[in-house]
């Protein structure tokens, strides 16, 4: 008590005190300066820690043999070397790619017919929307469980079905051939209702004016469609595409929980066989070299999305 | 106005109109079972016995439930843990975000400050990078801090989001520049403009965003299942997904119950906001 009031009094007569009023305000002007960057510096943080850092992390990794406990031993180019003369490694990259070509067709085919079928704003409509887009919002894990259950070989409902119409037994996630198709099923499945949605969202936003002139002109409906209806919601088209690729090529859940990877490695994909290396076979560096491998994928497509994007811009 | 008409012209049922109109209903319960049936088959299969899964004709109904697999469910899986933990990383995640992405947002759509682009540019950036790609060297970053079996190793690589910075920057900027000169004539400093003026305006928005996260880190079964091995810190979706393997083979009536513990929240919240959670997800694809 005693000693605070010595220093008050002390504050009170020092000669100081009108200088270190001055330096408060300096000390709000610097404040004020790097406001801005105090305001984004823990997002930045996140960003730079969980996403950048790792990034460089993968890569400097790639170049190292590395199983988790000895010594990191520098071996330059060789993993990758050993990824690109491994077959298993271009399997497992037609695997991804084959997926993701086959996602994001029937994925933007289907939903594009689907929104054109369930475009007028009635109720039924509505309903309809809402029922196609739950999967949506449900856990993969579920979606997994669900159609692991519909397509066992023996006692599954799809072969029971199958088996009304006189077809045999499919092997959905047995047959080599059959296994990526169904996972691709399951997917298509899954993302359709919000495809769609997004779609009809963009199909609302057509000016209406333009159907009128269309139908002055006695234009028919499909031709309207396809000249109208397309040209105009093509952004949202391609930007569905992109957000369709970049999550076909991070597919992991079906592929862990449906089939690890098999029959015969049919579906392993980039993602899983990441996983694999790092955690079952703890062979860091070499599982490093496939991520650096699945970036250069994605990084691929972004690539082309901003392109093409770039040059509809610049001609519109 | 159509009634009218109706009285005026009385309608003529058409045959090729009403096999349209039939076409279309058939098509529409095509639509609705192909989405439904699924989710069925998943409910009777939770309550049906070991022996009914294994029947050709599989039965589509039963009249005994066996109420008992949910049993078995909660006595191979800590549900009441995982519950617990899938709130805390979800809660927590929900808080981090808040705090990272409302400054930033607010400082990238208010302020002009040298960097600010290349900022922006890198947040954008982040968002093309997906979890499923730099998993590995995070997890190694973690364990070589300890952090393995931690919450903070499920929450801290989403504290913060890009794309709700990136859509909250879009509200801010909305508002308009004389109601924040009105409150800085007032002496309304930083914070007070943050939580008082802004927020509230962009409250749809915050909740959109705030939902967005919700489902996805509540649902999310990947990062969960990287960043831990030990049961007592796992989520939901991690411990249902481990009802998969049991000693005695695949039992599906049991993965089925499990899988209706996970589901069932999940549909009660779409069923009453369903309106809400479609527009928020309407909302991720309009650019």
């Amino acid at each position: 008590m005693l000693r605070m009031e010595k220093i008050a009094s002390a504050a009170r007569v020092h000669p100081a005190a009108q200088t270190q009023l001055q330096k408060k305000s300096l000390f709000s002007k610097i404040l004020t300066a790097i406001r801005p960057y105090l305001m984004v510096a823990p997002a930045m943080a996140v960003f730079g820690v969980f996403i950048l850092y790792p990034i460089f992390y993968m890569i400097y990794l790639s170049f190292f043999d590395w199983n988790l406990i000895g010594e990191m031993k520098y071996i330059g180019l060789e993993n990758y070397t050993d990824m690109l003369a491994d077959k298993d490694f271009w399997q497992v990259l037609s695997n991804s790619v084959y997926y993701m070509v086959m996602v994001v067709l029937f994925q933007m085919v289907l939903s594009l017919l689907l929104a054109a079928y369930l475009n007028r704003n009635t109720r039924v409509n509505r309903i309809l929307q809402s029922i196609a887009f739950t999967p949506y919002i449900t856990s993969m894990v579920s979606v997994a469980f669900i159609w692991m259950w519909l397509m066992d070989s023996d006692y599954g409902l799809l072969n029971y079905l199958l088996s009304l119409i006189g077809l045999g037994p499919v092997g959905w996630l047995s047959d080599p051939k059959v296994a990526m198709n169904s996972l691709v099923l399951v997917s298509v499945w899954k993302g359709l209702g919000y495809n769609t949605i997004i779609i009809i969202s963009a199909m609302q936003s057509v000016p209406g004016y333009l159907y009128e002139a269309a139908a002055l002109d006695k234009t028919p409906k499909w031709k309207a469609f396809w000249e109208i209806t397309l040209p105009m919601i093509s952004p949202t088209l391609f930007f569905l595409a992109l957000m369709n690729i970049i999550a076909a090529l991070k597919v992991f859940e079906t592929v862990n929980i449906m089939t690890q990877g098999g029959p015969m490695n049919s579906t392993n994909t980039l993602v899983y066989n990441i996983y694999q290396y790092g955690f079952d076979y703890f062979k860091i560096g070499y599982a490093s070299a496939l991520g650096v491998a699945l970036m250069v994928v994605i990084g691929f497509f972004t690539l082309i999305y901003f392109r093409v994007l770039s040059k509809r811009v610049y001609y519109n | 106005m159509t009634a009218i008409q109706n009285k005026l012209h009385p309608r003529q049922i058409k045959p090729a109109k009403m096999v349209s109109t039939l076409l279309r209903w058939c098509l529409n319960a095509f639509i609705a079972l192909l989405f439904f049936i699924p989710f069925y088959w998943m409910f009777i299969t939770s309550v049906k016995t070991l022996g009914q899964t294994l029947i050709t004709p599989p039965t589509f109904w039963t009249w005994d439930p066996q109420w008992n697999n949910f049993a078995v469910v909660f006595q191979k899986v800590d549900i009441w843990g995982m519950l617990g933990n899938s709130l805390i990383v979800t809660a927590g995640t929900l808080i981090c975000q808040c705090l990272t992405v409302i400054p930033a947002a607010y400082a990238f759509a208010r302020y002009q400050f040298k960097g600010a682009k290349v900022l922006f540019g890198i947040t954008l950036a982040t968002m093309m990078i997906p979890s499923q790609l730099i998993f590995l060297p995070v997890y190694l970053m973690f364990s070589r801090w300890g952090m393995i079996n931690t919450y903070w190793s499920l929450i801290l690589p989403s504290a913060s989001s890009a794309f709700a910075i990136f859509m909250l920057r879009q509200t801010f900027k909305q508002v308009s520049e004389e109601l924040l000169e009105a409150a800085r004539l007032d002496k309304a400093g930083e914070l007070k403009i943050i939580t008082r003026i802004m927020l509230p305006l962009a409250r749809p928005t915050v909740v959109t965003l705030a939902m967005l996260t919700f489902i996805s880190i509540w649902n999310d079964y990947f990062w969960p299942l990287v960043m831990t091995t030990k049961a007592d810190v796992r989520t939901l979706p991690v411990g249902i997904a481990s009802l998969r393997m049991t000693e005695s083979g695949v039992n599906y009536q049991i993965m089925m119950a499990g899988n209706v513990i996970l589901v069932i929240p999940v549909l009660v919240v779409f069923f009453f906001a369903q309106k809400q959670i479609i527009k928020a997800f309407t909302y991720t694809g309009v650019k």
